[in-house]
């Protein structure tokens, strides 16, 4: 504690807060953080730590193909420890790249989701009338559409106002604006109806009392109220959109083939499930159920941390 | 392969052999899976194998073709052409309907120009004939337009309808899909197959039962047949490997090797007569997705060598489809008429640095840039195999950028439009099978002919290829009687399209079946499952 | 009240149509049903003619319009897949699809909030801790692989349980249903376990959280010191308080529920709406999708109706504005 708060005001106040000794008490926590800490740094060192490029065509043969991982067989190769898959790509560094590209996608999916969620629920809830009415019908028609349907007409859209060639380069954008904007409803809809039952309690009414604008009001006030469900949903999705991101890859709608997610990984891996090659479903598998889990761990803890009433 | 195949034939003659001894009292329920439905009930429904064959189950045609797919006679007992342009078939006396009612010369009559009448996908088995009518209460003769020596294959698939059944229940024609009127026939069915129709649940299960007062003698055992499509590959395996169905169509190459080591399961194999290849466009005069501006790589004979030369089908067949392929360098597959073994040579491999040189010779010493278009769920692997070829022309300097997708969009891309103006796409996967004649001139007129909107030759014909000398010798053989000519013709123009690396044919994809070990089937080449020759001990 | 429930049906009735409209205007991009629907060997003249014919050619507006006065006439069509009646062949799925939610939407409520009670009033327990953390594997893995490997499980090597499909189905009117046959209901338990498995970690984690803030609140401590059992306050007062949330969340999942059913059923070959619906998008079959989306769209309406209605009766602090969740000005 002594040499922590020789760093600096903020940092001391910091680890003498309530949310830094939460997170120092539970050591499910700390393992959390850390893997997800490992999981993101080694995804994004991928270009340095990786031993191979799979995303360059260039650099694969079919003839270092299917090779199993070196621990469990003597066909092995020291070049490939984990195997490879039936195109001669390195599954650990497909894992690495493919890790990368799914937290890119799955980040910036979710945040595209939440911010657009949140606002439209807070505008919503609050304001009421017409504007909650237009809004929630929106949302209405929105959940009605499977999420890979709404992808597919901004993709159809996308497509029609841009050249073919361009279009790959924007994949990535296209992906991340359909997946968020087929996850706003859920923000939307739990951000209001807390809002419905927020807006009426005392204190906020209270505030409204004393002169303060209904922005403010809501910022302040019945934000931090929803930031548990908001929270709950969002670590949630974070897994959902990499998963979703790979059924859409399946109809033609995704990432270049050339260039696998770990989701597209999992999809592929999914049909050579019962072939034997065991590897090429298991390691990917395991890396994104290790990542979720991480990142719902650390979101349960951040939501107990961060609500005021459970202090 | 052929191994295999020969011995699938053998053991159900054998299984044959033994009929007389099984008790039909025990029930024997055959339970089989494929990925989709079968789409209708009625033979003229689509004309795709899957429909065809489940549905001549249940519909004798005229001529059947037996186990090693040659023709013989089914309800037509004798057939023939009386001139060049007249053909007649005798219907075989004492077949019964499965209502009982007799087949007779008005019900062929009848189910002949229901396939060739609105609804019906099959009118291009009926282009060169001119009318069909009865001789007699068992003799149809049939007219055609001009010699045409091919009828009789064109109509081995086509099942006989009861006309009374379809008259009373108002189908006399198939399903207009342009009205919104529901059609007996979808659902129901009535003819003279050895299994008749017990129940029908579109996407959930179809159950078949056999027909006591068939014609002929049934060579299968079986009490009930229970079809279910499951999509899920994965799941279709699990289902086989616990027991739930008896045999599935469509193995997946990777799950071919653990289901062989199932002691439970026998895996069949053997070559499918589609071939699939790639095309290149060399009808633009500037490639679509390319950094080469204001000329056409493909174009250069040199250039599709380099890139021929540099797909090696050998490592496809190894990795990529597990051995489930039979490389191939030509567009017909063997078994089909006018299947040239002699040309059936890939060229030797280029090393990355000869195909460089070549390519650079060309006027492309960095290579160049190119889009590829490629299907996800229509052939065996279909997207592994482009991505792989991918990596192949990496290596070469032809940076090649993949676009795979679902079949519908894909074919809607690439395919021709209704003014054979060129599709969206400069280098592409197709697979063809001229299924319904077994004859090479099929391909020629669909995929290496030059497009003609006039002649409507060349239709499919995706990069426009195009050789006036071909051309005219595809002509020529469609008209040819003279067998040695016509295969002198055909060498020809193989060779024409082979030396000109017109296209890069890859393989014909293994067909891969399992079943359970006490399944007794037998697997034709043209992937239709007759459930005649079924045995369950 | 019922000028709240009219106002939001004529709303629907504007949210069903705009369904509409946007669902045809995204039919061209699925795919063109008419090379699902020839031989390879038609020409391109017949296929332009057969696409004509169909009014595929038509503005999106113009074949919605000529939809919507079908439809009205209870006339959905005929499948482009498999020329039968597009009305039926939703009718005779639709059974299996309601009975695999259904169970399955039990399967996440009895499961995942007695778990949420449990985990909530027990933070700090490691039993609570490990319910947590396995729970979360339901969400760490796609549908698609949780739901083969409860096959390869549980039919390939146990042997316990069917594979695919649902067994035997028992026809009750033109409804077919599971619930008679043993057959039938053991075809149900994988699958519901597969669409559930989501569902049943979200409400697990909900009723948590909400039950570790309702357990802090004076309210509670008042109810405590007034000497209640636990039992009684832990489920007549703390429960209760969380309802708000786990109605919308519910309300909304059973939706979803239906949404997702699309994978599941796929996986397990179950003969309901989604796998209709998929195999529909695959051979561009747009009667069947335009239906389909219909359908779905005036459930969701109706599920959304009901959350709605549902907060005036559990939270009575709604209640006190009239006319719905409305502000009357500031």
């Amino acid at each position: 504690m002594a040499t922590q708060s020789a760093l600096g005001g903020w940092l001391h106040r910091f680890t003498d807060s309530d949310v830094w000794w939460s997170f120092k008490s539970s050591p499910m926590t700390v393992t959390a953080a850390a893997a997800t800490f490992f999981i993101v740094a080694v995804a994004f060192l991928s270009p340095v730590l990786a031993p191979h490029t799979p995303f360059d065509p260039a650099t694969l043969s079919l003839s270092d193909g299917l090779k199993p991982p070196v621990l469990v067989s003597p066909d092995g190769d020291w070049t490939f420890p984990l195997g490879t898959d039936d195109q001669g790509r390195d599954v650990l560094s497909s894992i690495m790249y493919g890790t990368r590209l799914s937290l890119v996608v799955g980040f910036a999916s979710v945040v595209v989701a939440m911010v657009l969620g949140i606002a439209l629920g807070l505008v919503s809830g609050y304001i009421g009338g017409v504007t909650d009415a237009v809004i929630m019908r929106i949302a209405d028609v929105q959940l009605t559409f499977p999420a890979i349907l709404v992808a597919l007409l901004i993709d159809g859209v996308v497509r029609g106002i841009i050249s073919v060639q361009r279009h790959d380069e924007i994949a990535i954008f296209v992906i991340v604006g359909a997946i968020g904007l087929s996850f706003w409803v859920q923000y939307a809809r739990t951000v209001r109806g807390s809002v419905l039952v927020e807006k009426n309690k005392e204190y906020v009414q209270a505030a409204r009392v004393i002169g303060l604008s209904p922005a403010l009001i809501m910022v302040r006030h019945v934000l931090p109220n929803v930031t548990g469900p908001v929270l709950v949903i969002a670590t949630i999705n974070l897994g959902l959109a990499i998963i979703t991101e790979a059924t859409l890859s399946f109809l033609g709608v995704g990432l270049p083939s050339t260039e696998p997610s770990l989701g597209t990984l999992i999809r592929l891996g999914n049909e050579v499930l019962q072939s034997g090659d065991w590897w090429i479903t298991v390691f990917p598998g395991a890396t994104l159920a290790a990542l979720v889990l991480a990142v719902n761990l650390l979101g349960d803890w951040l939501r107990d941390a961060l609500n005021p009433k459970l202090r | 392969m052929t191994f295999n195949l020969r011995q699938s034939v053998a053991l159900a003659a054998i299984a044959c052999a033994g009929f007389g001894m099984t008790s039909l009292a025990e029930a024997k329920t055959f339970k089989w899976a494929n990925s989709g439905d079968v789409s209708s009930m009625d033979p003229y429904a689509r004309q795709e194998t899957f429909l065809l064959t489940f549905n001549s189950n249940i519909y004798d045609p005229l001529i059947r073709r037996d186990k090693n797919l040659k023709l013989e006679p089914a309800l037509a007992t004798k057939w023939g052409q009386t001139d060049p342009t007249t053909w007649f078939f005798d219907i075989r006396p004492g077949v019964k309907f499965h209502d009982g009612s007799p087949l007779t010369a008005d019900d062929v009559v009848f189910s002949l120009n229901r396939a060739n009448g609105p609804g019906s996908n099959m009118q291009s088995n009926f282009v060169s004939v001119k009318e069909i009518k009865k001789d007699g209460d068992m003799r149809v003769v049939v007219t055609t337009k001009y010699p045409d020596p091919l009828l009789a294959d064109k109509w081995a698939a086509l099942g006989m309808m009861s006309k009374a059944w379809a008259e009373k229940n108002n189908a006399q024609n198939s399903a207009d899909m342009t009205k919104n009127e529901e059609n007996f026939a979808t659902r129901n069915a009535m003819g003279t197959g050895p299994f008749m129709l017990k129940e029908r649940r579109a996407g959930e299960k179809t159950i078949l039962v056999p027909n006591p007062n068939w014609w002929d003698k049934p060579e299968h055992n079986l009490t009930e047949v229970i079809f279910a499509p499951v999509a899920n590959p994965a799941t279709r395996i699990a289902a086989l490997k616990a027991g739930d169905i008896d045999m599935t169509y469509e193995v997946p190459p990777a799950d071919t090797e653990t289901l062989k080591k199932d002691a439970n399961i026998k895996v069949m194999e053997g070559p499918e007569t589609r071939v699939v290849y790639l095309g290149m466009d060399q009808e633009r005069p500037e490639l679509l997705e390319s950094n080469v501006k204001g000329k056409n790589p493909f174009k250069d004979k040199n250039v599709r060598e380099a890139i021929h030369r540099s797909i090696d089908v050998d490592a496809i067949k190894r990795t990529v489809m597990r051995g489930q392929s039979f490389p191939t360098n030509l567009m017909v597959a063997p078994g089909i008429n006018g299947y040239m073994k002699d040309l059936d040579k890939r060229p030797a491999l280029l090393k990355p640095e000869e195909a460089k040189k070549m390519l650079a010779d060309a006027g492309y010493p960095n290579g160049f840039e190119v889009g590829m278009d490629c299907p996800n769920d229509r052939y065996v692997n279909d997207e592994k195999i482009c991505q792989a070829v991918v990596a192949m022309l990496a290596k070469i300097g032809v940076k090649v950028t993949l676009k795979a997708q679902t079949r519908n969009l894909y074919f809607a891309k690439i395919l021709r439009k209704n003014d054979l103006s060129p599709g969206e796409t400069s280098f592409y996967m197709l697979g063809w099978s001229p299924a319904q004649t077994y004859d090479v001139h099929n391909v020629f007129e669909a995929l290496i002919q030059t497009p003609n909107k006039a002649t409507k030759k060349g239709q499919f014909n995706a990069g426009g290829y195009s050789n006036p000398k071909l051309d005219a010798l595809a002509d020529k053989m469609e008209q040819e009687t003279d067998k040695a000519k016509r295969d002198a013709e055909i060498a020809e123009a193989t060779k024409l399209y082979v030396d000109d690396f017109a296209y890069i044919p890859l393989h014909q994809q293994a067909l891969v079946w399992a079943a359970r070990k006490n399944i007794d089937l037998v697997q034709p080449a043209d992937n239709s499952f007759p459930l005649r020759f079924v045995n369950v001990k | 009240m019922i000028a709240f429930i009219l106002r939001r049906l004529l709303q629907s009735i504007a949210v069903l149509l705009a369904v509409g409209l946007v669902a045809f205007s995204l039919f061209r991009y699925v795919g063109d049903p008419i090379n699902a629907m020839v031989g390879q060997d038609t020409t391109m003249e017949q296929r332009e003619e057969l696409r004509t014919k169909l009014g595929l050619n038509d503005p999106a507006p113009i074949q919605f319009l000529r939809f919507l006065s079908n439809a009205a006439r209870g006339n959905f069509g005929l499948s482009y897949r498999t020329s039968e009646p597009v009305g039926r062949l939703i009718v005779e799925r639709m059974p299996a699809t309601l009975e695999l939610s259904f169970c399955a939407a039990l399967f996440a409520l009895f499961v995942g909030v007695p778990m949420g009670v449990y985990t909530g009033l027990y933070p700090k327990h490691w039993s609570s801790r490990l319910l947590q953390a396995v729970s979360l594997i339901g969400i760490s893995l796609p549908t698609f692989l949780i739901g083969i490997l409860l096959i390869l499980v549980f039919a390939v090597y146990l042997h316990w349980l069917p594979s695919f499909g649902r067994g035997q189905t028992v026809q009750i009117g033109w409804w077919t249903t599971n619930f008679l046959t043993i057959s039938g209901l053991k075809a149900l338990i994988l699958p519901s376990i597969t669409l559930g498995l989501f569902q049943l970690t979200l409400l697990m984690r909900l009723v948590r959280s909400e039950m570790l803030e309702v357990m802090r609140t004076d309210y509670i401590k008042f109810a405590r010191a007034r000497g209640l059992t636990n039992r009684a306050i832990n489920f007549g007062h703390a429960l209760k308080n969380t309802l708000v949330p786990v109605i919308t969340v519910t309300g909304l999942q059973l939706g979803a529920l239906i949404a997702f059913a699309i994978v599941t059923e796929t996986v397990f070959a179950w003969p309901g709406v989604g796998q209709l619906f998929i195999q529909s998008v695959q051979f561009s079959d747009i009667p069947v999708m335009a239906a389909y989306l219909l359908l779905i769209g005036l459930l969701f309406v109706l599920i959304n109706l009901t959350v709605d209605l549902l907060y005036f009766a559990v939270d009575p602090r709604l209640r006190s504005q009239t006319g719905g969740p409305r502000m009357a000005g500031h």
